[in-house]
């Protein structure tokens, strides 16, 4: 067999890439499959704008004006009375939403054996996302991976990207890099990081005029600090420690901490015309998912 | 061996190690328990902030102590502690155990039992060879052995029911030589025990072994003022105490229970305490003995005799008003002789045999009236005894002339006679001695007892039978016969002194008794027992438990005696005897004894058996440590905040167990257990075995049965459920049409009602496979095996027709498969079904069989052990093998259809036999 005949793609000839793209491969269809199943579970009421616009669906027939070209004037419908008429069209114009999904190794925490980590949750929240917006005809991209597109090839770009992508850094902060201005921005995380960098991303995001949601995912054990006895807290990539002798006197304060932090993003996100909401991963996805696309549609 | 108190240390140095503790202390206070170490996102809203308390890191106290506890345990466990450590120097040379044996020893059998063990572990220790003897034995010779030859010998050792004795035979028994001697007391004074050990002390060291706890013995029961008086001694006689006496004997039922309790307080420093119990005559004459509640030995039983047993003596006497002396009353000697042991009533005779009295008198009475004649009649038929007096009355009147009166034994002459009177010929005669048979055997006739006047008895074949009394020329003094349950005697003549010097003398009293006339006194006497032959019918062991004495030869009546007066012996095991008409209780304590404390002479070191047993606490001491260890574990979870999940699952593990526990005692209740019996034994045909208490045994019926309706439901319509487990006793019988007895040996004889069950549900067609199991029955005519006794001991109640092997045209050989064999997991034992009317039955004309058995019979008895044949577990797979090889599992089918033919038979009765009549049938009917 010949290198022309070969279907594969360039990149998977490497012996690491292709197993890397194996393991893609079988993972990303559950994910994929689990964010469409969670996309079904939203009833897609509101496909057009609503309005008179560019589109391929008919809205409706309106008395022709002074300045509507003859090209525009329906005859088949102008013949059946006295006036002209001119067909408009529903208008489709699409949105351009960024997706950013926090890779930081934060996201990789898990209080519980049997709960996911944060990480996929975010994943599946920003997929599934993805999946409705899509379908909604919206052009979706990730913030620095992938540009807004539309289409259902756009979702298996979205997903093998979101499933490839991990980070080095302990906290993540978000990124605006491919931002459409005007347009629409999801961050998923736990904002746990350092505030500065939340600050700068949300400041650029707003300097272009993109509104949108932000989401912030976190973990049961990190809203009740379940521990106690003497112990070592380590940031999950182990480049912040903190030792305690007694953590069950800490979570009072930790809980205040916890509080005033959600309380900040909320001011923040207010500041600059954005929505803010906390998903546990212990709760069903489903309610986070339903907010966070109103929070989207309704933000129009 | 260093001891500190009790305690005693293998390795003492290794105490020293108990000196690093507080180093310990100090080491593990310095180092706090070790942090976990968690990843955690949220970290960063936690830097900054400081604990409230710094000083946690320090290990806390408790904890501290309960590592140096664990230590510190764990150091003292490997110095080898020992509890009563036996600092005894240990002697050489030959060492003789000798051990009493005898009742007393029983309450505490296992600890002697353990220390002789222990002595003979501790002489094979040191190379010594060991003799053991056991003293209430017959003197033997006794040989010196290895101890490894002894071991294990002494947990078979029993004690005896009764007291040792030879102790002089057993000195001269002794091997010469010196040895050393462990004597194991009874702690009683045994006469004679001396000479033994002085005998032991000039061949070597004597040390006794006593067991300080204080033994009990209960005396006969007596009988005074109406009351039941119960006695008891103890030794040693210590501080107050109380006990209490149980009278046990049947209910009506037949069945063993209390009937009666009384408390005896010893007093402070009182060997011995008395009591009464007060109990109405029919639940007193039913006592069978009396028991010292808890104490387990033969000392604490006295097995009750006749002499408990008050009867009811109805004295009659016609023309009662007449006014007469009181010495010439033919009554009052007989009221002397009695009053004392018997419940005596006087009236007239309609009015009196409704209190149904045990006895009826008749002094001098001739004729009763007709009404009178049947009552009395009716009452003898039923077991009553009538005694008759002659007297003028009855010598001048014509009862009995010409032929016999049925309340008389024999025809009588006219008149009588007058011997050695001023107006006759001869001197007044003296008895006879009582011939072989007679009641009286054995009683001697003073020569004073001299007869005047009698009435004389018509010479009639059976004259001499019935004469159980003579005088010396031959005349019939005494006659008897028997009439249905009971016997009618005469005396010839009159119950006062009138006519003779009888019942002057203790003779009449004697006689009297031996008639179960009156009650015995307490101890008989030696001339009571003299003449008869007593046959122990039941018999004590050493921890007071009634047996069965089965074949245990009969006793001559004066080593009775002697064993009365001196207590049992080997050749008189304590227990009940039997003579002609009255049994005798022979009791290991009698009224007369006296227990006394044995006194060791100084010198001879006395040690207490149940104290100081030599302990290894090693074991326990590293356990304790360990226990400390797994505790100081958790702690230490605990201080670190790992505990949580590890409590979570111990939680969940709680709630599954209740869970698991709550269904299984609610199921349970769903239906009464009567109806829950019915329903399951109605449902559907359903095999059935009788419970006899044995689990293998009734585990391997209900397999066998289970293995039998598997077979049924395999080859035939008959579709059983599961075979069930019956109780005779309790469980209703009518609902099986089958029922599988495997016969035990030593079974219990059922109860009067069961039997009433049982011989209802045979009448009723239901039918008994009896199964002795001992392939042999020559059980039910032979009783050769110990089941086959057992057998005969059940079917004796039961309404079993008459019995014959099975005949080889049986229709059990063809009601479903053709026969000639009928193996369980024995073969070729007879099988007895019930025997054909007529044995001589031909067959007839083109008929394949005698018609015989048209019903079905109702038992079947063999010894083959079907249910081991036909025994499967719950997937089929048969649970005990047969014969060998292919043989053997031919005869295990045939054993499965010889079970099938025997259910087909309970089935479907005559019918099968019936089949063989449609040939002729159809050829009459002209087909």
């Amino acid at each position: 067999m010949t290198a022309a005949t070969d279907p594969r793609s360039p990149d998977l000839r490497t012996p690491d890439l292709r197993t890397r793209a194996e393991a893609l491969g079988q993972t990303l269809p559950p994910l994929l499959a689990e964010a469409e199943m969670l996309a079904s579970t939203v009833m897609m009421g509101e496909h057009g704008r609503r309005r008179a616009g560019l589109g391929d669906e008919f809205w409706q027939y309106r008395p022709a004006h002074a300045g509507d070209s003859a090209r525009m004037i329906d005859w088949r419908r102008s013949a059946r009375s006295d006036a002209h008429f001119v067909r408009e069209r529903e208008w489709q114009a699409a949105q351009s939403v960024t997706i950013w999904v926090d890779p930081a190794k934060s996201m990789a925490f898990s209080g519980d054996k049997s709960r996911a980590p944060k990480a996929d949750r975010a994943k599946l929240l920003g997929l599934a996302l993805a999946v409705l917006l899509l379908r909604g005809g919206e052009r979706v991209g990730l913030a620095g991976l992938a540009s807004p597109r539309s289409g259902r090839a756009q979702l298996l770009r979205l997903a093998a990207r979101l499933s490839d992508r991990d980070g080095a850094e302990d906290y993540g902060a978000p990124e605006t890099e491919g931002m459409v201005s005007h347009g629409r921005g999801v961050f998923l995380s736990d904002f746990l990081g350092d505030l500065k960098g939340i600050e700068a991303g949300l400041a650029r995001a707003a300097d272009r005029g993109v509104k949108g949601v932000l989401i912030q995912v976190l973990d049961p054990a990190e809203e009740e600090f379940p521990f106690d006895g003497r112990t070592i807290f380590e940031s999950m990539g182990g480049t912040m420690r903190h030792e305690t002798q007694r953590a069950g006197d800490l979570r009072i304060r930790y809980l205040g901490r916890l509080a005033e932090r959600k309380d900040r993003l909320a001011r923040l996100a207010r500041a600059v015309g954005w929505h803010f909401s906390t998903h546990h991963t212990g709760a069903p996805a489903q309610s986070a998912l339903l907010w966070a696309y109103a929070a989207l549609e309704g933000g129009h | 061996m260093f001891t500190l108190g009790p305690l005693g240390f293998a390795v003492p140095w290794l105490l020293a190690a108990l000196v690093a503790l507080p180093i310990l202390w100090l080491l593990l206070r310095a180092v706090p328990p070790a942090p976990i170490r968690r990843r955690f996102p949220g970290v960063a809203l936690l830097l900054g902030l400081k604990d409230d308390e710094a000083e946690t890191d320090k290990t806390p106290w408790w904890l501290l102590l309960l590592r140096t506890l664990a230590v510190g345990a764990l150091i003292l466990g490997f110095a080898g502690p020992v509890l009563n450590p036996d600092d005894r120097v240990a002697g050489t040379g030959p060492m003789l155990i000798a051990v009493d044996g005898g009742w007393a020893d029983a309450r505490d059998w296992p600890q002697r039992v353990e220390k002789i063990e222990a002595l003979i572990g501790e002489a094979g220790a040191r190379g010594r060879t060991v003799a053991l003897i056991r003293l209430t034995d017959a003197p033997d010779r006794v040989e010196f052995q290895t101890a490894e030859a002894w071991a294990g010998r002494a947990a078979g050792l029993q004690p005896q029911a009764w007291a040792p004795g030879a102790f002089g035979d057993w000195a001269a028994a002794l091997p010469e030589g010196r040895f050393d001697t462990v004597w194991l007391s009874d702690g009683l004074a045994h006469p004679g025990r001396e000479d033994l050990l002085a005998a032991l002390r000039s061949r070597g060291d004597v040390q006794v072994v006593e067991n300080p706890r204080p033994i009990l013995g209960l005396h006969p029961a007596g009988y005074a003022e109406g009351q039941v008086t119960v006695a008891a001694s103890r030794v040693p006689a210590g501080a107050a105490v109380s006990v209490d006496v149980v009278a046990q004997g049947p209910d009506p039922a037949g069945i063993e229970r209390d009937l009666g309790r009384v408390t005896l307080t010893f007093d402070a420093g009182a060997p011995k305490a008395e009591a009464a119990i007060d109990l109405p005559p029919e639940l007193r004459n039913r006592i069978t003995r009396f028991v010292l509640e808890g104490a387990r030995t033969a000392g604490a039983v006295s097995l009750a005799d006749d002499s408990l047993k008050r009867r009811k003596i109805a004295l009659i006497r016609m023309g009662a008003d007449q006014e007469t002396l009181q010495l010439l009353s033919p009554l009052h000697y007989l009221r002397q002789a009695l009053a004392p042991t018997a419940d005596l009533i006087e009236g007239n005779l309609t009015d009196t045999l409704l209190a149904s009295p045990d006895v009826v008198v008749l002094a001098d009475v001739a004729d009763v009236t007709e009404g009178e004649r049947a009552a009395l009649m009716d009452w003898l038929e039923k077991g009553g005894l009538l005694l008759r007096f002659a007297g003028p009355v009855l010598a001048a009147s014509d009862v009995a002339r010409v032929e016999e009166d049925p309340l008389l034994p024999v025809r009588l002459r006219e008149g009588g006679r007058t011997v050695g009177g001023a107006m006759s010929w001869g001197e007044p005669k003296a008895l006879a001695p009582f011939p072989e048979g007679s009641p009286f055997f054995g009683l001697t006739a003073p020569p004073d007892v001299v007869v005047r006047e009698q009435v004389l008895a018509q010479p009639d074949p059976d004259l001499a039978l019935r004469t159980i009394a003579a005088l010396e020329d031959g005349t019939p003094l005494m006659t008897r016969k028997v009439v249905g349950a009971g016997q009618v005697v005469l005396v010839h003549v009159t119950a006062n002194a009138e006519w003779s010097s009888l019942p002057l003398s203790g003779l009449f009293v004697q006689m009297l008794e031996r008639l179960a006339v009156s009650t015995k006194p307490a101890t008989p006497e030696a001339t009571d027992l003299a003449g008869q032959v007593w046959v122990p019918e039941v018999v004590l062991d050493a921890y007071g438990q009634t047996s069965d004495a089965g074949d245990l030869p009969g006793v001559e009546g004066e080593a009775l005696a002697k064993a009365v007066a001196e207590g049992p012996s080997a050749a008189n095991p304590p227990g009940l005897y039997a003579g002609s008409e009255r049994r005798v209780a022979l009791n290991v304590i009698g009224a007369e004894t006296v227990l006394e404390p044995a006194v060791w002479p100084a010198g001879v070191p006395v040690d207490s058996l149940d104290a100081r047993a030599v302990r290894a606490l090693k074991g326990e001491f590293l356990s304790f440590g360990l226990v400390l260890l797994i505790l100081d574990v958790l702690a230490a979870l605990w201080l670190a905040g790992r505990l949580r999940g590890l409590t979570r699952g111990v939680s969940a593990a709680l709630v599954l167990a209740l869970l698991a526990a709550v269904p299984r005692g609610a199921g349970a209740q769903e239906a009464a257990p009567d109806d829950a019996f019915a329903l399951e034994a109605t449902g559907s045909v359903v095999l059935a075995h009788v419970l006899t208490g044995d689990p293998a045994v009734d585990d391997m019926a209900q397999a066998g049965l289970l293995g039998l309706s598997d077979k049924l439901w395999q080859r035939t319509s008959v579709e059983p459920m599961m075979p069930m487990g019956v109780d005779i006793e309790k469980d209703e019988l009518a609902f099986f049409p089958f029922l599988y007895w495997p016969v035990v040996a030593g079974a219990a004889k059922p109860s009067d009602a069961a039997y009433a069950k049982l011989n209802q549900y045979l009448r009723t067609g239901g039918m008994i496979l009896f199964d002795t199991r001992d392939a042999d029955l020559t059980g039910f005519g032979g009783g050769t095996t110990p089941e086959g006794a057992a057998l005969q001991t059940i079917a004796e109640g039961l309404d079993i027709p008459p019995l014959e092997p099975m005949p080889a045209d049986h229709v059990l050989t063809r009601t479903f498969y053709l026969l000639q064999d009928f193996p369980g997991r024995y073969q070729g034992g007879q099988v007895w079904v019930e025997a054909s009317p007529d044995a001589e039955a031909e067959a007839a004309d083109g008929m394949p069989f005698r018609n015989l058995n048209d019903g079905v019979t109702p038992v079947v008895i063999g010894g083959a052990d079907w249910a081991a044949a036909w025994a499967t577990d719950e997937s089929g797979v048969p649970l005990v093998q047969v014969g060998r090889g292919f043989a053997g599992e031919q005869q295990r089918e045939i054993a499965y259809r010889f079970g099938i033919n025997l259910i087909m038979h309970v089935l479907t009765g005559n019918y099968k036999s019936d089949q063989v009549h449609v040939p002729a049938l159809l050829e009459r009917l002209g087909q």
